[in-house]
């Protein structure tokens, strides 16, 4: 047994039961956790792995440097244009591009709209059944779930027998026995507090989300020539505009402008009528239930995002706040670097990398992708079977990443953080009467329940800046600007010999940053640092320990046997390691292994 | 009313044979022309969000490269019911969504496809990080298409064979990703080794 007291302030103690989720379900990726509780089942010790080995940057080596967001774009199934727009945003740096103020305009409503679905899939699809219970569901009066509807919404589809329809399928769906997505829940598990009413209204809307989808996914149509997997273009967009065209393909013209529009008002719709009140609704029954805060009261990073002017990345040019807040100083919010050598740097102390000085951190300019799958010597089981891994060795596939040597949380909340302490009323304001509505003090947002609800607003206030850049391309268009891309530096011949940039976004994860440096028109160095390897980070030098790990620490597991505590707090940071590439699963099946030791 | 017809290539293309259906599906959007209510769509490794064009189909077609414990580089067809057995693997997506539950949420949604039919093809090798079809499995890419245009003919959809090529090759052309492929000394191409059965490591 060891008793250690973090740098980051967290006591950690590794003499209880070892619980051991692995794979954690309904994330990207395959991600692996193991924890100790102590003998009042309060969690003591908790470490995170990526189980898997990541790869990307190497296989882009050598590739023109045009070409980068293409094989970005097919990382993951999630964030395919988020990591395609920084792509574009590295080389542009690199080579000294600029685009179009039609081009940034398209660029952000498509970074939203990502945003905005990605948020509402999140919440439903992945999170929803985190609080919610399904076959609780089942046992739902259609007249009174209809009256909980209303009297918390004006959404229409809200009738009696709409919600009696909808449990008959849900009831059909069950008794068939093939339960789909629904088939690893914890039904029953004391930790789900919802009446039925509750939940049979919330099922309506994970289903609705779903066919929502259809409308949404059409603005990256309009505007990224296809979709799923989107066209992006070094130096602006790959669409034309022709105003007085006509039809569904072609140059973006006037009446798909208008659809796009029309979806706009309809996300807007479909986020303030469905997804906040159901948000509020579920909270409302969880406000006491606040673990899961873990770095975010005191250390998160935003690089922020959404120019508000074409090739201004200054920080009061964008919309998605930028900045760092450490020691938990709301008064402060630092400013970040993303070519300071001192400032970003990944460490592989406890990642299954190889590098020269491994006390180091390396910049990303600098960084090296090396694997080296070693285990620490009270590792339990073999290096094909772990049963415990050794958390004082190398223990995970993702690296390290500190700002100034911290470790720092990003994502949904890490932004609404720094808004709130940068006094942003959109942010702010919002923020305020969630938790006002609630009865709640502001120290509850540093919680799982917190990261939920920002992601929310954070999606109602991204649908609104959906319509805002709409908007301002319309008029700039109708002032005669038609232009969408910007050619001049187009061909190898016009580059330097050897540039470097770096490309940041807010994906919907978190802080997103791709760092490149090309040499004789190819790409001679490209580093990601994704959203989750922030989060999920393992220990540091220092024995810092990651967001995933910092969350866990202290909350009250109910059940071992089913640590559905752990995934609802894991699941609320949305975690993506599929940019850590890909599994190899012996028989492809998915069957998560809970053991208790 | 014509069935509206979705021909859906999915897997990850940065890992050999797994890149199968989206070679499928490429090589169809490029060489052939289809009749209006044909749609061609490469779908990664997207899961749930390929919901909404799974929904709007009457007749659902994929090509993936799929485990089914066949002599490798196999063909392998199947209809309707038997379909969504050959995909419960959650390698679809990432996401841990199988393209099987895509077919069971549809099912709850209460429309989707009434008809599906599958191409498979049985992998040589997933395990090559960066790298190509593997040349058995590539030599399925014509037998897989031809079948699915048959399956099309049999709908009385044919397509029609596109006269010459539009455009510059798209980034993720199999030609260009497998020429510019760095060298393996500057790219490892293996997997996660505790996944990789006797493999020392």
């Amino acid at each position: 047994m060891t008793v250690t007291q973090t740098p980051n302030g967290f006591t950690l103690n590794d003499a209880g039961k070892r619980i051991v989720v692995d794979p954690v379900t309904r994330i990207e990726g395959h991600m692996r956790c193991e924890v100790n509780v102590d003998e009042h089942s309060i969690i003591s010790n908790a470490v995170s792995s990526g189980t898997m080995w990541r790869g990307l940057e190497v296989i882009l080596k050598g590739r023109d440097p045009r070409d980068a967001w293409a094989f970005t774009e097919r990382i993951c199934g999630v964030c395919t244009g988020t990591h395609a727009l920084t792509s574009v945003r590295a080389v542009e740096d690199a080579l000294g591009i600029s685009i179009p103020e039609n081009a940034n305009s398209i660029r952000n409503i498509m970074q939203l709209t990502l945003q905005a679905h990605d948020h509402l899939v999140h919440f439903y699809h992945l999170h929803a059944l985190d609080w919610v219970d399904v076959v609780s569901a089942l046992k739902a009066d259609p007249k009174a779930t209809s009256e909980l509807a209303q009297s918390i919404s004006p959404w229409a589809k809200s009738s009696a027998g709409y919600f009696h329809d909808i449990a008959s399928r849900l009831k059909k769906f069950v008794e068939s026995g093939q339960l789909g997505p629904f088939g690893n829940g914890y039904w029953g598990n004391p930790a789900y507090r919802l009446p039925p009413e509750a939940n049979l209204m919330a099922v309506a809307h994970y289903l609705e989300a779903l066919d929502f989808q259809k409308e949404i996914v059409k603005i990256h149509t309009v505007y990224g020539g296809k979709n799923p997997h989107p066209n992006w273009l070094v130096g602006g967009v790959p669409c034309a505009i022709n105003v007085d065209g006509v039809g569904a393909v072609g140059a973006v013209n006037m009446e798909r402008l208008n659809l796009v529009s029309s979806i706009i008002d309809q996300t807007i719709e479909f986020i303030e009528q469905v997804y906040l009140p159901d948000l509020q609704a579920i909270a409302s029954f969880y406000k006491d239930w606040l673990y899961g805060g873990g770095l975010s009261a005191t250390n998160v990073l935003s690089y922020g995002d959404i120019p508000e002017k074409a090739n201004d990345r200054s920080v009061n040019n964008l919309l998605l706040p930028h900045g760092a807040i450490i020691n938990g100083n709301l008064k402060e919010v630092h400013e970040v670097d993303l070519k300071d050598p001192e400032q970003i740097q990944e460490f592989v102390t406890h990642s299954w990398y190889k590098y020269d000085d491994e006390n180091r951190g390396l910049h990303p300019f600098d960084g090296v992708t090396q694997p080296n799958f070693a285990l620490g010597r009270n590792t339990k089981g073999t290096r094909t079977n772990i049963e415990n891994l050794d958390e004082s060795a190398k223990y995970s596939w993702i690296k390290a990443p500190r700002w100034r040597g911290h470790a720092m949380e990003v994502g949904p909340l890490a932004r609404y953080i720094v808004g709130y302490a940068k006094g942003i009323p959109e942010i702010k304001e919002p923020v305020d009467k969630l938790l006002t509505d609630l009865g709640l003090p502001l120290t509850a947002l540093f919680s799982t329940l917190g990261r939920t609800a920002a992601r929310g607003l954070e999606a109602q206030y991204c649908a609104h800046l959906m319509r805002h850049f709409q908007d301002k391309l319309v008029s700039n268009i109708k002032a005669g600007d038609l232009a969408t891309a910007n050619t001049a530096k187009w061909e190898p011949d016009t580059w330097p010999k050897e540039a470097m940039g770096a490309g940041t976004t807010e994906a919907p994860r978190g802080a997103l940053g791709h760092w490149i440096k090309i040499k004789d028109g190819k790409i001679d160095n490209y580093q990601c640092i994704v959203p989750t390897t922030w989060n999920g980070s393992p220990r540091d030098p220092k024995g810092n320990i990651g967001a995933f790990e910092a969350s866990l620490m202290n909350t009250k597991v109910e059940n071992p046997d089913q640590p559905l505590e752990i995934l609802r707090t894991l699941h609320s940071f949305d975690p993506c390691l599929a940019c850590s590439t890909h599994v190899m699963d012996k028989d492809g099946r998915e069957v998560t292994r809970v053991k208790v030791r | 009313m014509p069935p509206r017809v979705l021909i859906l290539g999915i897997g990850n293309l940065l890992w050999a044979d797994e890149g199968f259906g989206v070679r499928v599906a490429q090589a169809l959007q490029r060489d052939y022309i289809f009749p209006e209510n044909v749609t061609v769509m490469d779908g990664g490794t997207q899961g749930l969000a390929l919901i909404p064009y799974v929904q709007e189909s009457d007749v659902l077609i994929i090509a993936d490269a799929v485990d089914f414990g066949l002599t490798p580089a196999s063909l392998l067809e199947a209809r309707d019911e038997d379909v969504p057995a050959y995909l419960h693997s959650g390698k679809t997506s990432l996401h841990q969504v199988s393209f099987q539950e895509v077919l069971a949420l549809c099912k709850l949604m209460g429309r989707g496809p009434e008809q599906l039919y599958l191409v498979g093809v049985q992998p040589v090798d997933m395990k090559d990080y960066g790298g190509s079809l593997t040349p058995e499995v590539k030599a399925q890419l014509e037998p897989a298409i031809a079948r699915i245009l048959a399956r099309l003919g049999e709908l009385g959809l044919p397509a029609q064979p596109k006269p010459g090529r539009d455009g510059p090759a798209d980034a993720l052309d199999m030609a260009q990703y497998e020429r510019h492929r760095p060298s393996a000394e500057t790219a490892c191409r293996i997997g996660d080794a505790r996944f990789l059965p006797g493999d020392p490591g």
